[in-house]
């Protein structure tokens, strides 16, 4: 069994009407969670529930018979590096979109680790442009909160709020600058924008490559205290609190981090964070001898902080699951582990490793789902995310117990780090439908 | 070599670090070592061990000391020795330790001696090659050879090693020979004390079963072997500690605080010594005391010793493509 992937002249195909039945249909925003059929009607749900079987329906339908899977909202991912423009060796936002679709991600908000970085309305044009031709799901970009992402002078918030950026972030360099974030904070107000900001006191952390630990002392590599997360967090929490304004932490991964975040929330501060499946399923100890697909940033914490992200989603601390997609050529990874890129990919994996979470009994099935659906989708006010008459007919047929095992050899992304290989997983995504056309299918060819 | 030394299979085909060793496999290397400590000292030196064997020295990171006793070990085993400073040719042009060790590897080397200014690169480097590899030094993480023969120097002045007590004083964050020192003596007994000030010990060293003293004269108090480690100056200069003339204040081994020590204390260094810094320069060169240029003289032996036993696991066929 393997992805099909649809080829982009889809895109000019209409999408006509599709009925999808003996489903097990779910809605995390409502609770939804019946046996039954959904009406997709060109680009958008049409009608769903109980009552829709696959008997009594106007002869033009498509039929699909779901065989009892799970039907779910197409997943959201709020924060994926998709490389283009200026890296296109290592990921464009085609063969991004390709994976993601395998991965039954419908929708992707894009990062601006780019080069040029996003920073100007014609950019985020440019990126729209490249969607619409290149892309089988749907790519929102991030634009920078500053200049060239340096920390300095703001980007045009308000104008590149209008041509389409659904957030902003200086991704891995967060603003150092406490006026300047306190600027872009409240400046941002006018637009109510999202501002997504790396928690990192890059001062702090120094040289460092993966967690400070006695496993760093051990193979002898500068660490990354766990502090330098939490300081940072606290600070922006701060300003966010003095000035207004939506902050979003990015992947949070530290217990004390995560404690912030809940105290933050009890008082009713609008602060968000996310965090990635690796910060959930792996510890440091992952990093073992020197592995460098296991150098990312954030590293890869204790098994105690790795605890404390399963309970602040658990809880609700935790707002989103993102993939943090960062692809890597092989040449960037090949290296002594200092020189090394940091980053694992993710688009693929990120549905079977939050399925752990729910086989594991710490999340239910919609608790998780509601991670990587409604409320991305919310964060970054899309129309997305819902399984409900109206919304866009963006939807994933995934089974949840089904058993195999991660092969990076296999992703379709142009990247292939990811310390998640050979891992045996429960749950993959079967089907990937994008306004109503079918851009994923398994098929039992090959 | 007599049977008993024969007798140890060492069940290694590299030697990346001290960390993999069990106490007889470094007994095992210390004993042989010796007999080649009585070998050096004759006028004939030239052993047939590696004979038709090439052994490449390839230094990422400049060093005389270990190079040349590293040159003259495989020399004195027969090897024909090739020296590579990588650094001024091929990694400014942008080639990868990969593509450098892919290069290598097709020259058929059989012992390669690698040492890299980044923690793990010379394992990176061990797995892309079919050479047994030795590791001289990987950035802050070992330096196996370093650890073996300052036991082996231990060993032949005090006669034993388990039970000593060692102070292992100065930049331990930054130092391989500190992580390899201290994993070897875990192994065989020696209890560890780490004397430095805090910016200059490693996360949760504590861990490590070592006792951690930011007070030399504490540290020191009662101990059989000081140890001092090199202090590389740009660290002096207000990054790590304020100064040179604080940090010798402080952490500089004089006989004020030598003292504090067994009365016939040993006094190592691994070298190159930054006199007045880190050592007095009088108690450096006190004869009764110093065994500096022991530890010189058994590197030769010891590494010796290690081109030995990986010798013995090197495949004895020819390969014909």
């Amino acid at each position: 069994m393997s992805p099909r992937l649809a080829d982009l002249s889809i895109k000019k195909t209409r999408p006509g009407r599709v009925a999808y039945h003996n489903a097990r249909l779910l809605d995390p925003e409502t609770g939804l969670d019946v046996r039954g059929g959904l009406l997709t009607e060109g680009e958008f749900i049409f009608d769903l529930g109980p009552h829709v079987t696959g008997e009594g329906l106007a002869e033009d339908y498509t039929v699909v018979d779901a065989e009892g899977l799970c039907l779910a909202p197409g997943l959201v991912d709020m924060r994926a590096h998709l490389r283009e423009p200026g890296y296109e060796h290592k990921e464009t936002i085609h063969t991004g979109s390709r994976s993601a679709a395998a991965g039954g991600i419908a929708t992707i908000a894009c990062m601006p680790s780019t080069n040029p970085t996003i920073d100007d309305v014609s950019l985020v044009h440019f990126i729209e442009r490249r969607a619409r031709e290149t892309s089988l799901v749907k790519v929102h970009p991030i634009a920078a909160v500053t200049k060239e992402r340096k920390g300095e002078q703001l980007t045009e918030l308000g104008l590149l709020s209008d041509a389409g950026a659904v957030a902003f972030s200086d991704g891995l360099n967060p603003i150092a600058n406490a006026n300047v974030l306190r600027r872009a904070l409240s400046y941002g107000t006018i637009f109510d924008v999202l501002l997504i900001q790396h928690p990192e006191d890059i001062a702090l952390s120094g040289s460092g490559v993966m967690n400070s630990s006695e496993l760093s002392t051990r193979l002898g590599l500068p660490g990354i205290p766990a502090e330098s997360e939490a300081l940072m967090a606290a600070r922006d929490i701060r300003i966010a609190e003095m000035v207004g304004g939506r902050l979003h932490i990015a992947h949070v991964t530290t217990a004390e981090t995560i404690e912030l975040v809940r105290r933050a929330k009890i008082r009713g501060l609008k602060i968000t964070c996310d965090t990635a499946p690796q910060y959930f399923a792996l510890n440091e100890n992952a990093v073992g001898d020197y592995l460098t697909f296991a150098k990312v940033r954030p590293p890869l914490r204790s098994e105690s902080d790795r605890q404390a992200v399963v309970a602040g989603l658990k809880d609700g601390t935790i707002d989103a699951v993102v993939s943090d997609h960062a692809p890597h050529d092989q040449d960037s990874k090949r290296q002594p582990f200092v020189q090394a890129a940091f980053g694992i990919v993710g688009l693929e994996t990120m549905l079977p490793l939050l399925l752990e979470t729910v086989h594991n009994r710490h999340l239910s099935l919609l608790e998780a789902l509601a991670t990587v659906t409604c409320r991305p989708a919310d964060l970054l006010k899309l129309r997305a995310g819902r399984l409900q008459k109206g919304f866009p007919a963006d939807l994933v047929l995934f089974d949840p117990d089904l058993a195999w095992r991660i092969d990076r050899k296999a992703f379709q992304s142009k990247s292939k780090n990811s310390p998640f290989d050979e891992r045996p997983v429960m749950g993959r995504a079967l089907r990937t439908v994008v306004s109503g056309r079918t851009v994923m299918a398994f098929s039992d060819e090959d | 070599m007599t049977a008993e030394h024969k007798s140890h299979y060492f069940p290694h085909r590299h030697l990346l670090g001290i960390e993999e060793l069990s106490a007889p496999d470094i007994l095992h290397l210390l004993d042989l070592a010796d007999s080649y400590v009585a070998l050096n000292r004759r006028a004939e030196k030239k052993q047939d061990t590696l004979r038709g064997r090439t052994q490449i020295n390839m230094f990422f990171e400049a060093s005389t000391r270990t190079r040349t006793s590293f040159e003259l070990a495989g020399k004195r085993l027969g090897a024909d020795v090739i020296n590579m400073t990588p650094t001024t040719s091929a990694i400014k042009k942008g080639e990868t330790l990969i593509d450098t060790a892919a290069t290598l590897n097709a020259m058929h080397p059989d012992v390669l001696v690698v040492r890299h200014p980044d923690s793990g690169a010379v394992k990176l480097l061990a797995n892309a090659v079919n050479a047994a590899v030795i590791n001289a030094g990987d950035g802050s993480h070992e330096h196996p050879t370093q650890a073996l023969l300052d036991a082996l120097t231990i060993r032949r002045r005090l006669g034993t090693l388990s039970g000593l007590t060692v102070a292992i004083c100065g930049d331990i964050a930054h130092s391989r020979v500190a992580r390899s020192n201290i994993l070897l003596f875990n192994t065989l007994g020696v209890r560890v004390r780490l004397v430095a000030p805090p910016t200059l010990l490693p996360t949760a060293v504590e861990r490590y079963g070592v006792e951690v003293h930011h007070d030399m004269r504490e540290g020191l108090k009662d101990v059989d072997i000081v140890m001092m480690l090199r202090l590389q100056l740009e660290r002096m200069q207000g990054s790590f500690v304020p100064s040179e003339r604080e940090y010798f204040h402080y952490y500089g081994l004089d006989y004020d605080k030598l003292a504090m020590a067994k009365p016939d204390a040993l006094i190592m260094h691994p070298g190159p010594m930054n006199r007045g810094v880190e050592i007095d320069s009088e108690v450096a060169d006190d004869i009764n005391r110093s065994v500096i240029l022991d530890q010189v003289e058994m590197g030769v032996a010891v590494r010796q010793a290690c081109l030995e036993v990986l010798a013995h696991n090197l495949d004895k066929s020819d390969h014909n493509q």
